[in-house]
């Protein structure tokens, strides 16, 4: 995020929320909006496929075809652009490539858009006027937005609406997209990515490489790194011929579920570093027990880009160790001998490497947290980006075209798949399968249907319907609701039995960020008799 | 025989309450008319200076309720209390009934008072007819052009009596649970949707015509002279004539219940009067020459409240009536606050047993303690009020406790 | 800045402040059910109830605001009265089975009985009942324990924003109810559980650490949730090194992000913890089964595979997923044992999926 949640509960005035179910994904944040609105009268604009619980009270609600966000962002910017409600001052002294961008939005008329979308042209209007008139707008985005091929077009967008309306840089305002999961910000600025180093110093730069190598001692690779769906399939080929996973369980998780087998299966040797023995280290060669997050120290950082203290609460259980202990004694026995007394110590190694960290000691953040970049001990941290310039100076505006998805319905699978998170379980569900009051309450998967589709398939609410892709095809029950429309099927991929992930395709990505297009795929549902 | 003085009722059943042409025949809006042509503050001195107090219970200086509210660029509410829900009580709806025009006049000379254009009248769920006769005033009115600008709606309560408490009917308005609120903020701060609102009886209202058309001193001049004045009062119980009267405010219970009344019924003789509805004191006979206003109510340990009066003869049992009271208590305490919630439960619990004549001493210790912090600790005036039956015949009529218990 | 006496000491507090507010900078400590710095105010609890010169009747401090020359007793004949005889309502038809509670020794109502010395109820006689059951896998609710200080409600509206709950029928019979009192299951409720975190007594308690300890038995450690992004802070309650329960620290400073609220994942969530089947030793495949090893064998196999395989086919044919589980720590040293220890960029986590 380039502004802290807090902002929106408290600073934002127009809270335009894109591809993020945010009371379900994240629901602390939900509360902040629902609060900012209710209480502060802020207006919501809620963009998203599925009826939501936020649309229900949005000011604004677009429900647009999966897959078609550039295309209605682009028609928001039209209308913004043609009735001149653009941020001109900001556009002329913290922008560049205005024209470009705005030769492309020219052809996106709201009734062009609206074709394309399903929204209806007064709704993107109002929306843009909403925004536009916003005097603190906070864009919002998550998974929606991102996977999908044009993932990284999506973001772009969303990052050219914000700059036309100069809503960047002041409280309330920013382009924020809602993390994931617990960590994925700190994985990142920890360099766990294929192409940087630590605080995304691009591993392809020498200086970047040269200072690294002098940190750590060694000759660092050049090649750019596989991201981890191109690992997959070079496993699938015979090219990645071993792979270490770490809390991480690509069985479930990774699109094409019987593609990842067949590619896990080729490895010479696969190691799983988990808490529990996951359908991915079921297939394992070695297992090492690590530990949770109750038994250990360390930090996590959040998606406002707070570092918090993560506390060591019980002691592991049997032989299991450490995490890092794992890591630090494999590292040595790859040959690069090395150890650590304590992740603070850890922790001290990274702020020498890791700038937008270096400000920010365990001491520091022994009660409240620091948002990096934090470059110094005396640094107050940085909870606003982008206040006076932007990373790169002068902020970028792109010229995007709308693609469509890459597996569009046809006749063989005439409905359109999404799959998502649901409020009751996380991800690969290999926690909240055993926390055993989440699993009682939602104990087996569902797809979600509009009622007219299952009337004429003949499928009541509750029974069980079988979902075919090109992929595979998978069984569960059938959940009818009119919060979709009715091309559109909603599952979800928390659970092994009925994983989602059979169905999703991993053959076209997206071709910046290689993420798979989870939000849109080709289906087929009938009834199970 | 004493005389009533109609101001309010003077036309009653000579005019159609639902059609604003026959009041103005008899000299109605015209006070609405005056009040428009004069300068918003001077209109708000003329109100203080009549001397008018509210007629719903509290017997607040209605001028300066009104002088209170911030004239900002929010909206403003003119609210009339019509929930008329003490037992006992209906001179509401008499004046609805007989003269709601000037009700309506009444309000929109509120509305002039604190440039609010919306008026509320919240009534009694009970009154489903008086609604309709209100609805059709209010259309009349608004069709003859007398109401100028100023619009009034009718809602309707569902029964609960705490909805009386001008904060828990305004919770109603608004659609939530009728409750009452902590004050203050006072409505005329922070009222109907946190706006500024003036909250009046309908008696109250009906009474600003008449001070605008005869003028401040006139009205001034009638009745007690710190509760000046008309009121209406209406007879209840053991009376010959169970009817209502509007009379000057100096007037004594014992004229009211003898000479209006025609006295107690069959002859018999009084034990006690209640005033001012279920939460009225009972007044013993030897108080009887007490005047009704609100000031020497008060200072015999009673209120002139709603102004009704319940007479009750010498055979009556004390302590069931009060026990029958207590229930009612019970029944409509909304169960925000603890010492009411709790509080009126266990009152008619104790009450039930002495009554049963299962009590000893100790249940009307109890009793008192209890009542006491219930008056000092009560959110709102339900609960405050709920105990002074029990507390008044505790005074008066111990004799009829001590011989109920064991 | 207003003057006021109050028990005889001379403070001055800015216009607005609260008399409650002011009482606490005087150093007197006010009892309060309903009161919730958090929440709207209800002033409905009655039992901070105070003593203010002049005027007729006992102020509830938490809803009065400060006038200038107050005189104010916040413990005046009248004022503990007023709270014992509370104390008695509310005790006279509450559930005493504290010997069983979840909430024993952080229950409001206890803790204020044996402050003024309330044994017993004068006023014991008959009550309404709730009955205890619903089905959900969360939030206990016994509603016989209630004493309607309506925290919850104004939790689930203000906080949460879920509006599932408010108050249902009057008087004494008044209860805390979803619609149409049904099930929380069938409400808008997401069982965030801040009803659980706002309850002064033991109404509205967790199941999943039901019977697992109380909260003067287990210790509070603070640390980040482990699910969404948000990155609340929350406690974990450990009791003979187990984690029992999840609690909430409201504090800004220390929760800055969530200020003590949760999701159901966050509040209820904790138990895989200790789940039976979490890995407590290395394994090692063979003959196709994993079978349990010791750490130095299975670190040694694993590392001699890597290494031959990166003898064989080069270190680019070795991958690494880290993950956005872990800490930032082990995220640093996965992604440097890629690139020092085996050679390759090819380190990747699921912040993708």
């Amino acid at each position: 995020m380039t502004n802290t949640i807090e902002e929106l509960e408290k600073d934002a005035t127009v809270i335009f929320l894109i591809g993020t179910n945010t009371t379900e994904n994240h629901p602390v944040i939900g509360y902040k909006i629902k609060k900012n609105v209710r209480e502060n009268g802020a207006k919501l604009i809620v963009a998203d496929p599925r009826r939501i619980e936020l649309a229900e009270m949005a000011d604004v609600f677009l429900q647009f075809r999966p897959g078609t966000d550039v295309a209605l962002l682009n028609g928001i910017m039209n209308v913004i652009i043609n009735e001149g409600l653009q941020d001109k001052d900001f556009i002329e002294k913290r922008t560049e490539a205005y024209e470009d961008m705005k030769q492309v939005v020219e052809k996106y008329t709201p009734e062009i858009v609206s074709a394309i979308t399903a929204v209806p042209a007064e709704d993107i209007v109002k929306a843009a006027r909403m925004y536009a008139a916003a005097e603190a707008g906070s864009l919002c985005y998550a998974m929606g937005i991102t996977q999908h091929t044009t993932g990284t077009d999506n973001v772009k967008s969303c990052c050219n609406l914000a700059l036309l309306t100069g809503n960047l840089g002041r409280p309330g305002t920013g382009v924020n997209p809602l993390r994931g999961q617990n960590n994925v910000q700190g994985a990142c600025d920890m360099g766990a990515l294929p192409v940087t180093y630590p605080a995304y110093q691009a591993v392809a730069v020498e200086a970047n490489r040269e200072k690294f190598e002098k940190a750590w001692g060694v000759k660092l690779p050049t090649a750019k790194g596989l991201m981890l769906t191109e690992a997959i399939n070079a496993a699938y080929h015979g090219d990645v011929k071993a792979l270490y996973c770490l809390g991480e369980n690509p069985m479930i998780s990774d699109p094409d579920s019987h593609h990842v087998e067949a590619a896990l299966k080729k490895l010479d040797i696969l190691i799983v570093q988990d808490i529990f023995l996951t359908e991915t280290a079921q297939m394992a060669d070695v297992v090492f027990p690590g530990v949770s997050w109750a038994e250990k120290e360390g930090t996590f950082t959040n998606t406002e880009r707070r570092v918090q203290r993560v506390r060591k609460a019980v002691n592991s259980r049997g032989d299991a160790r450490q995490d890092w202990q794992i890591l630090s004694d494999m590292t040595t026995r790859l040959g690069y001998p090395n150890s650590y007394a304590s992740p603070e110590e850890i922790f001290a190694e990274i702020r020498s490497l890791t700038p937008s960290y270096a400000g920010i000691t365990y001491d520091r953040i022994e009660q409240t947290g620091l948002h990096w970049p934090c470059p110094t001990e005396e640094h107050p941290g940085t909870p606003i980006l982008h206040t006076e310039k932007f990373s790169r100076g002068l902020g970028l505006f792109h010229a995007v075209e709308f693609k469509e998805a890459f597996e569009l319905p046809d006749e063989e699978y005439p409905l359109i798949l999404s799959t998502g998170r649901q409020l009751y379980h996380y991800h690969t569900r290999s926690m909240t399968r055993r926390a055993i009051a989440l699993d009682t309450h939602r104990p087996e998967n569902q797809v979600q249907v509009n009622q007219k589709t299952a009337a004429k398939l003949g499928i009541l609410n509750g029974e069980k319907v079988r979902l075919t892709t090109r992929r595979g095809s998978i069984e569960l029950k059938a959940q009818v609701t009119d919060i979709l429309n009715e091309k559109l099927v909603f599952t979800f991929f928390h659970y092994g039995e009925a994983a989602a992930n059979v169905l999703t395709q991993g053959e076209a990505l997206d071709p910046i960020a290689g993420i798979p297009e989870y939000k849109v795929c080709a289906v087929r549902m009938e009834k199970i008799i | 025989m004493a005389e009533e003085q109609r101001v309010l009722l003077k036309y009653a059943d000579q005019i159609d309450p639902k059609i604003a042409e026959d009041y103005i025949k008899v000299g109605g809006y015209k006070g609405l008319e005056k009040a428009r042509s004069m300068d918003r503050k001077a209109l708000i001195e003329e109100v203080k200076k009549s001397g008018l107090r509210g007629r719903g219970g509290a017997g607040f200086n209605a001028g300066m309720k009104w002088s209170f509210v911030p004239i900002l660029d929010e909206d403003r509410y003119v609210v009339c209390n019509f929930d008329e829900g003490e037992p006992g009580t209906y001179k509401d709806r008499i004046i609805c009934e007989k003269n709601a025009q000037a009700l309506l006049e009444g309000m929109a000379i509120c509305g002039a008072a604190i440039a609010s254009n919306h008026g509320y009248i919240y009534c009694r769920g009970e009154y489903p007819f008086v609604v309709e006769t209100l609805k059709e005033g209010i259309q009349s009115a608004k069709a003859s052009g007398a109401l100028g600008d100023f619009n009034i709606e009718v809602r309707m309560g569902a029964g609960a009596y705490v909805c009386g408490e001008e904060t828990a009917l305004i919770e109603s308005i608004e659609g939530h649970r009728g409750e009452p609120r902590f004050k203050p903020p006072f409505p005329g701060v922070a009222g109907l949707w946190a706006h500024p609102t003036v909250v009046n009886n309908v008696e109250t209202f009906a009474c600003l015509p008449y001070i605008l058309t005869n003028g401040a001193e006139w009205f001034a001049g009638i009745g007690a002279a710190k509760y000046p004045g008309t009121k209406v009062l209406t007879l209840t119980g053991d009376v010959v004539n169970a009817t209502y009267f509007e009379v000057p405010t100096d007037y004594n219970l014992r004229d009211v219940i003898y000479k209006l009344g025609g006295g107690v019924k069959g002859g018999k003789k009084l034990k006690a009067v209640q005033v001012g509805g279920t939460s009225g004191a009972f007044i013993p006979e030897q108080n009887l020459d007490t005047p009704i206003d609100f000031d020497s109510m008060s200072a015999i340990g009673a209120s002139l409240g709603s102004g009704a009066v319940f007479v009750m003869d010498e055979t009556r049992d004390i302590v069931d009536i009060v026990t029958r009271i207590s229930k009612f208590f019970e029944h409509e305490s909304c169960g925000k606050c603890n010492p009411c919630r709790e509080g009126t439960w266990r009152c008619r619990e104790i009450m039930e047993k002495i009554n049963a004549g299962k009590a000893g001493q100790k249940d009307i210790d109890n009793l008192m303690i209890l009542s006491r912090v219930m008056k000092n600790a009560a959110l709102c005036g339900l609960g405050q009020a709920a105990p002074i039956p029990i507390d008044s015949t505790l005074q008066h009529f111990a004799y009829e406790y001590s011989c109920k218990l064991n | 800045m207003l003057k006021l006496t109050i028990n005889d000491k001379e403070i001055e507090v800015p216009r607005g402040t609260m008399l409650l507010d002011a009482c606490q900078q005087a150093g007197a400590d006010i009892p309060t059910f309903c009161y919730d710095p958090d929440l709207k105010l209800a002033g409905s609890c009655r039992m901070c109830v105070v003593e203010v010169q002049g005027r007729r009747n006992l102020q509830a401090s938490c809803v009065t605001p400060c006038e200038n020359n107050m005189i104010v007793d916040t413990e005046s004949a009248n004022v503990v009265e007023a709270r014992k005889i509370i104390l008695e309502l509310l005790l006279a038809r509450h559930k005493l089975n504290c010997m069983v509670c979840e909430k024993v020794g952080a229950c409001k109502l206890q803790e204020y009985c044996y402050r003024y010395d309330v044994k017993e109820s004068r006023f014991a006689g008959e009550a309404a009942h709730f009955t205890r059951e619903d089905p959900n896998p969360f939030i206990e609710r016994d509603y016989d324990k209630c004493i309607m200080c309506t925290r919850c409600v104004r939790a689930c509206e203000g906080i949460t924003g879920a509006q599932a709950i408010n108050v249902k029928d009057r008087g004494h019979h008044a209860k805390i109810s979803t619609i149409f009192d049904g099930k929380l299951a069938d409400s808008s409720c997401v069982f965030c559980g801040q009803c659980i975190m706002v309850c002064p007594v033991g109404a509205l308690t967790s199941k999943v650490s039901m019977g697992k300890g109380r909260p003067f038995e287990y210790e509070k450690v603070l640390t980040t949730c482990t699910y969404c992004g948000t990155g609340c802070m929350l406690e974990l309650n450990v009791k003979d090194d187990t984690v029992v329960g999840v609690t909430s620290n409201r504090d800004a400073q220390l929760s800055p992000v969530n200020k003590g609220a949760l999701c159901v994942k966050g509040r209820f969530g904790w138990d895989f913890i200790h789940y039976k089947d979490r890995l407590t030793t290395p394994l090692i495949r063979e003959n196709g089964q994993l079978r349990e090893a010791s750490w130095d064998e299975a670190l040694d196999y694993a590392a001699n595979r890597l290494n031959a395989v990166k003898a064989q086919h080069g270190p680019d044919s070795i991958a690494l997923f880290s993950s956005a589980r872990v800490t930032n720590e082990e995220n640093y040293l996965a992604q440097k044992m890629a690139r020092v220890a085996i050679g390759t960029n090819n380190v990747d986590h699921c912040a993708r999926l």
